[in-house]
């Protein structure tokens, strides 16, 4: 348990804070926020941060309560498992997500918390953790797929004091730093999470300055309060009393062999509270798959979806909290025991998003997607270059791929696009300037998007052409499950991998490997998967199919699943277009599904090797005791 | 003798503005604008702006001209259809248009993606591959070209855009394809990526190429006609148009590429405000041009607006520099609405426009908008525009009533207090991303604020920021116009150079920058600008080796001549690094863009002065008005600026009026009239 040490004495008294005040400190957290975006994405080294944009930042109350951010961290958490005091100029960092209540999820996660003094007193707390391209390990970018320790992921920080009162501690740096491949990307990373934090303070104290200490702590509490208010009227209109809503979805497979893995969550809603009950998830994954989720990021996640639509321009903040509960069974894929292998969670976070869209669009007509791009999915690349001015230099890559967003009750999904928020992909002329390897193909696969009157995004194939001699890892999945579709709209294609080598073979790849090793000449295909249609698809506006064929995103035998016929000329046949409607209506029930998931999984596992060439997982089975 | 004229189009008024090169006189007209046909408008100013100069139409030698018309084909989408070719494999660039998504976690719920500006339908891959490093991969297939760029024929293709992978490194097959164009696709104007921005990044080279194709045509139609127009009318001077970059352009070079002037407009206004400024004595200064539906802001350091790498209009960013302008989406048309769920006060993004406009214009508008608070609290007395808009209070009431109802406030007032102190935060928001999120300190700069509704809040942003005086130009088309007639022919050369500072030279680098100078300068000497009479600027992109962003930073030419060149840049690196990140790494530079500006002199032009007063303005006051400041309600005093005299001093609460704008001076400020016209705003000292 931390003790905060403040030279300050008594309590600052709450007043009251009129409306407008309150919006103007609303609008002054939210640009001190995205301040943070700004300075971090501007001086970062390594990829996944200063392309890819993987970091998130927050912004607490004296509590540690986020009033403002996208993922709340848990400060509370932190602190309970941080034993030394915190002072001004204090800097405290952790990359052990057993030791923050799993604050952050991976060991290449570092979370930076400082707190905010005004006054010898602590006026909030300024918070961001960032994506480590590599936290040394045993395989470049420290993702092993194999792992089933967390000792194999990496340098694993407790939380200490990386300043104490202002002064660095630069021997615990130097030994941390000396664990990694790539030192110069981590040190600069986190004196751009150190340097954003400071700037959060800043702004936090001149708000203070600016109107008063008691002011602005009565805002942030009225903040929180407008939350939780605007969440209760919210979960009375939307949640029927007592009626429990179950949704599950799947993570593929576990890396080693195990899947797929059974994600079930409920949602149950008692008086002015709701339950949410992650019981009846598969249990942990003896690979590193697990997503150890904290109970406050899952009330975040809920609470985003449920608020999103209803205030776009709310600030998101802790302030709900308390009208949720969450039970999140130990020794499940969301609570596995230490030492479990977590660095392959980034399927199980984003496959958070399908499970929400899924549970409360039952309810909630506008926030039913189908599923979509529910992942980042990660390539990596590396070696020594074998000749020219460069022999014997160490290159390493590590990039994220983008898919298909599903189709929403707004319109079509964007192809080939992120589900996270301010992530970008890294352009094709920056990495043939900087890696060897050349990029032949990046472009969104044809039909991929799965077919409703609202399409699903299609899926991307880039196709990579090695230089120099290396290996390869990957992180993907959704090979074996489909992206479903709603509201009578189908599933969208899964995703594949293959590599054509210079020889002229070629061979499948599993969605998660490592230490593949490349040469000058093999092509890589990096297929991700298409995401769901929502809506009939034999509603579909027919010259908008021909348009789409026309433009090489629809082909002409897929327009067929929306009952269009497509003349070579690229026109619609209409009469042809009429019967085939005509004809597929006849042959389907005439209700549709809400959702369609695609075949049972018996039959996926069943049809596994024939459909993917590969090997079908081993279902996992909770033991007893 | 020898004439300059300044023209600067707005939606409702046409400015012209007249300058005696040699005596730097000046003579202003104000006509109404003919938007079916803009220069209709503009040759009917000049010739009055002529006639009361008593000079003929031929002894203009030049017309400057600031102009909306390629920021409006884009923000109405009605540019051209543009043709894309790019390498095979890369036809979606546009389409997976860096896979972003904009707004929070779960933000892609709700955005609606816009269309790629070069539809799908209308690109083709043409097989050929250059290498990073400028290698050829594969060389061009001519008969491939042929063939696909058939397939554009008889598509009602307007303009073709060729941006090919890694065309930054080596140009020849994006000029061979438009060589074979020419031939395929007679007539059709084709912009080169190669040409347009010659960067690494294929995306944002694309996109700014395709969208220099998008705007070409309507930009060269309307440049033609008004050249035409004003030769018929009987203007032989030469017409230049502003660039983005604040910048003169010959009209033939600006049709050729008019990307480098979407935003034309915006920068007319800060050079003009760069021009007043300089007139009351300030060099460094920030921008506030507050119009109906948003707001630009931008920075000047010592009378040098801080260029920027994008430019932004709606939806769009390219690759094109221009004036620093931030926009906000927030203006005078910000409509106000208050959330059921949270009961918050919301400002904008949504706005009344023009049609209906604020419930005050009495045109059927009933949703409650800054405006109509500004009238709730007596700020905008009785008449805008020199009264051809008469103001409805009671209605203005009505709608700000919906407001004070949603949230429990007691009055009509209380909520469009509200109202404007949101939207002025909003404002604070813009102005703090040119100033402290860029490390300057907002109370070292004076303020400017122009536009219909900037002067109204000016005075309560000059107190949220620091910025003192808060500068309140006469008349804001005046200042677009003014913009024009002062400022200086413009262009500049940009190349990417991919290299650490380990693997370069400063004499290579001094090499680089000196052809791209030269490249610039012949362009310029063939607008008529004498070698001699051009002045070279050198800016350089630079990072630490591995980041993603650049600092641009400024080359001291004498740098290049004496000792290391890439020491003095690497120190000039790292205190911009240290001033903005208030840190420093241990990594080597990178070069990655380097860039040549040249630009003509200034032209001279004479302030106006206007009659020395005695400090008592109360000649000009025309009536007194009740406004509410603070929660309260006090009388304000209203003056006729048209009556102010120099020197006149109007102390707070106040309201200037004049025919297109009107000032808002706050209890405990006074506004002292500077000779050259324009309001300077203070806070008065105590005791």
């Amino acid at each position: 348990m931390a003790r905060i040490v403040e030279t300050a004495t008594g309590e600052v008294e709450r007043v009251d804070v009129d409306p407008v005040t309150l919006d103007l400190i609303e609008n002054g957290l939210r640009n001190a926020r995205y301040e943070m975006d700004e300075v971090l994405f501007r001086t970062a080294l390594s990829p996944g941060i200063r392309e890819q944009h993987d970091e998130f930042p927050l912004i607490g109350d004296p509590s540690g309560k986020m009033v403002v951010g996208q993922f709340g961290l848990s400060i509370p958490d932190f602190l309970d498992g941080f034993d030394d005091t915190v002072e001004e100029g204090d800097v405290l960092l952790t990359s052990d997500p057993y030791a923050c209540g799993a604050a952050i999820s991976h060991a290449n996660d570092w979370l930076v918390v400082m707190p905010v003094f005004h006054e010898g007193r602590v006026v909030g707390w300024a918070s961001m953790f960032g994506h480590m391209s590599d936290v040394g390990g045993k395989t470049p970018s420290s993702m092993p797929t194999d792992a089933r320790t967390i000792y194999e992921e990496g340098v694993v920080i407790p939380p200490f004091k990386l300043y104490r009162a202002g002064v660095p501690n630069e021997d615990a740096l130097r030994t941390i730093l000396n664990q990694v491949r790539m030192p110069d990307w981590n040190r600069a990373d986190l004196n751009g999470l150190v340097a954003a934090c400071r700037t959060a303070g800043r702004r936090v104290v001149e708000m203070c300055e600016r109107f008063g200490t008691a002011t602005y702590l009565s805002a942030l509490d009225a903040l929180l309060q407008r939350n939780h208010d605007a969440m209760k009227v919210l979960l009375q209109t939307v949640f029927e009393e007592g009626r429990t809503l179950s949704f599950t979805d799947y993570i593929c497979d576990d890396g080693v062999g195990n899947g797929p893995y059974e994600l079930k969550l409920s949602l149950t809603r008692t008086g002015e509270k709701v339950h949410l009950d992650f019981t009846g998830s598969s249990p942990q994954a003896a690979g590193p798959i697990n997503y150890y989720i904290n109970e406050n990021l899952t009330r975040m996640f809920f609470g985003i979806y449920m608020i999103t639509v209803a205030d776009p321009q709310i600030l998101w903040n802790d302030g709900f909290y308390p009208l949720v509960d969450v039970t999140i069974p130990d020794g499940s894929y969301w609570k596995p025991a230490h030492p479990a292998a977590l660095n392959g969670r980034n399927h199980g976070i984003g496959r958070v998003f399908d499970l929400f869209g899924g549970l409360l669009g039952q309810t909630n007509p506008a926030l039913l997607n189908a599923a979509g791009f529910s992942s980042s999915p990660h390539f990596m690349y590396s070696g020594h270059y074998s000749s020219g001015e460069r022999t014997g230099e160490w290159f390493q890559l590590y990039s994220i791929g983008f898919g298909g967003i599903p189709g929403r009750p707004l319109g079509d999904g964007p192809d080939g696009h992120s589900l996270w928020p301010s992530f970008v992909n890294i352009p094709c002329e920056y990495l043939e300037s900087y890696y060897p390897l050349r990029i032949e193909r990046w472009e969104t696969v044809p039909d991929t998007g799965g077919a409703g009157l609202h399409r699903g995004g299609n899926g991307v194939d880039v196709a990579y052409v090695f230089e120099e001699p290396g290996e390869i890892a990957i992180h993907d999945d959704r090979w074996l499950t489909y992206p479903w579709g709603v509201n009578g709209g189908q599933p969208g294609a899964r995703g594949r991998k293959w590599i054509d080598r210079a020889d002229g073979t070629r061979e499948v790849l599993p969605s998660k490997c490592h230490g593949v090793p490349v040469r000058p000449g093999d092509v890589l295909h990096f297929v991700t998967w298409g995401g769901g249609g929502w809506g009939d698809p034999l509603e579909r506006d027919p010259e908008l199919v021909s348009r789409e064929v026309r433009r090489g995103l629809v082909t002409q035998e897929g327009a067929r699943r929306y009952g269009v016929v497509v003349c070579d000329g690229g026109e619609v046949d209409g009469e042809a277009t009429e019967t085939l409607r005509d004809q597929l209506r006849a042959d389907r029930p005439a209700e549709l599904p809400v959702f369609d998931p695609g075949p049972p999984i018996e039959e996926l596992l069943a049809r596994c090797e024939e459909e993917t060439g590969l090997p079908a997982p081993k279902r996992p089975v909770w033991t007893a005791g | 003798m020898s004439y300059r004229l300044g023209v600067d189009v707005g939606g409702t008024f046409t400015d012209v503005l007249l300058v005696d090169e040699d005596s730097g006189a000046t003579w202003r007209a104000k006509t109404a604008s003919t938007p079916a046909d803009q220069a209709v408008g503009v040759l009917h100013g000049i010739e009055r702006v002529c006639a009361e100069a008593g000079i003929g139409l031929t002894e203009v030698a030049q017309v400057l001209h600031g102009t909306t018309v390629a920021t409006n084909a884009i923000l109405e989408g009605k540019g051209a259809t543009v043709g894309l070719v790019t390498t095979r494999g890369f036809r979606q660039v546009l389409q997976i248009a860096r896979s972003f998504v904009p707004g929070g976690l779960a933000g892609w719920i709700i955005w609606p993606k816009p269309e790629p500006l070069a539809d799908l339908e209308n690109t083709v891959e043409v097989d050929e591959r250059i290498a990073s490093d400028g290698g050829v991969v594969r060389p061009l297939d001519e008969d491939d070209v042929r063939r696909q760029l058939g397939r554009l024929a008889g598509r009602g293709i307007q303009a073709l855009a060729v941006s090919l992978i890694n065309s930054f490194a080596d140009p020849a097959h994006e000029r061979r394809v438009a060589e074979i164009a020419a031939e395929v696709l007679p007539g059709v104007p084709v912009s080169l990526s190669s040409d347009v921005l010659p960067e690494l990044r294929e995306y944002e080279r694309t996109l700014t190429t395709v969208a220099n194709g998008y705007v070409q045509p309507q930009v060269a139609r309307y440049v033609q006609h008004l050249s035409e127009g004003l030769r018929q009318g009987g203007v032989t001077g030469d017409l230049s148009i502003l660039r983005s970059d604040g910048g003169l352009s010959a009209a033939g070079a600006a049709v050729a590429a008019p990307v480098t002037m979407l935003l034309s407009g915006p920068a007319g206004g800060v050079t003009g405000a760069v021009w007043v400024a300089e007139q009351c004595g300030y060099r460094d200064l920030i921008t506030f041009d507050m119009g109906g539906t948003s707001t630009d802001v931008a920075l000047v350091r010592d009378l040098a607006p801080r260029i920027g790498r994008e430019t932004k209009v709606g939806d769009l960013t390219v690759r094109a520099s221009s004036v620093d302008v931030r926009t906000v989406g927030a203006g005078g048309g910000s409509i106000a609405h208050v959330p059921e769920l949270t009961r918050a006060l919301r400002v904008g993004p949504q706005s009344a426009g023009a049609d209906p406009g604020p419930a005050a214009y009495g045109k059927g508008g009933t949703e409650p908008t800054v405006t109509d608070a500004d009238v709730v609290l007596g700020y905008l007395p009785s008449a805008l525009a020199g009264g051809e808009i008469t103001l409805d209070a009671e209605a203005a009431r009505a709608a700000v009533s919906k407001v004070a109802e949603a949230m429990g406030l007691e009055s009509p007032e209380a909520a469009a207090a509200g109202i404007v102190d949101i939207v002025n935060e909003n404002m604070l928001g813009g102005l703090r991303l040119v100033s402290v999120q860029q490390g300057f300190d907002p109370r070292d700069f004076a303020l400017v604020a122009f536009g219909g509704a900037g002067p109204l809040h000016a005075n309560a942003l000059g107190r949220l920021t620091g910025a003192w005086p808060v500068i309140v130009p006469p008349s804001p088309g005046v200042l677009c116009a003014l913009g024009d007639a002062t400022t200086s022919l413009r262009d500049e050369s940009a190349r990417t150079v991919l290299r650490r500072f380990g693997q370069l030279t400063g004499a290579e680098l001094a090499q680089v920058l000196r052809e791209l100078a030269d490249e610039a300068g012949a362009r310029l000497a063939g607008q008529g600008l004498a070698r001699e009479e051009q002045a070279v600027g050198f800016q350089v992109d630079v990072r630490y080796h591995g980041q993603g962003f650049e600092i641009p930073v400024q080359v001291d030419p004498s740098w290049l001549d004496a000792g290391d060149p890439l020491a003095e840049l690497g120190k000039a690196f790292d205190a911009e690094h240290d001033r903005l990140f208030s840190f420093l790494l241990d990594v080597d530079h990178e070069l990655v863009n380097a860039r040549a500006t040249v630009t003509g002199p200034r032209p001279d032009v004479a302030p106006v002065h206007l009659e020395q007063g005695d400090g008592d303005p109360s000649a000009a006051l025309v009536t007194e008005h009740p406004v509410h400041v603070g929660g309260e309600q006090v009388t304000a005093r209203v003056y006729d600026r048209a009556r102010l005299r120099a020197g006149d001093v109007v102390t707070g609460p106040a309201i200037v009026t004049e025919m297109d704008s009107t000032t808002l001076v706050l209890p405990g400020h006074a506004a002292a009239v500077h000779r050259s016209g324009s309001l300077l705003i203070n806070p008065v000292q105590e005791g």
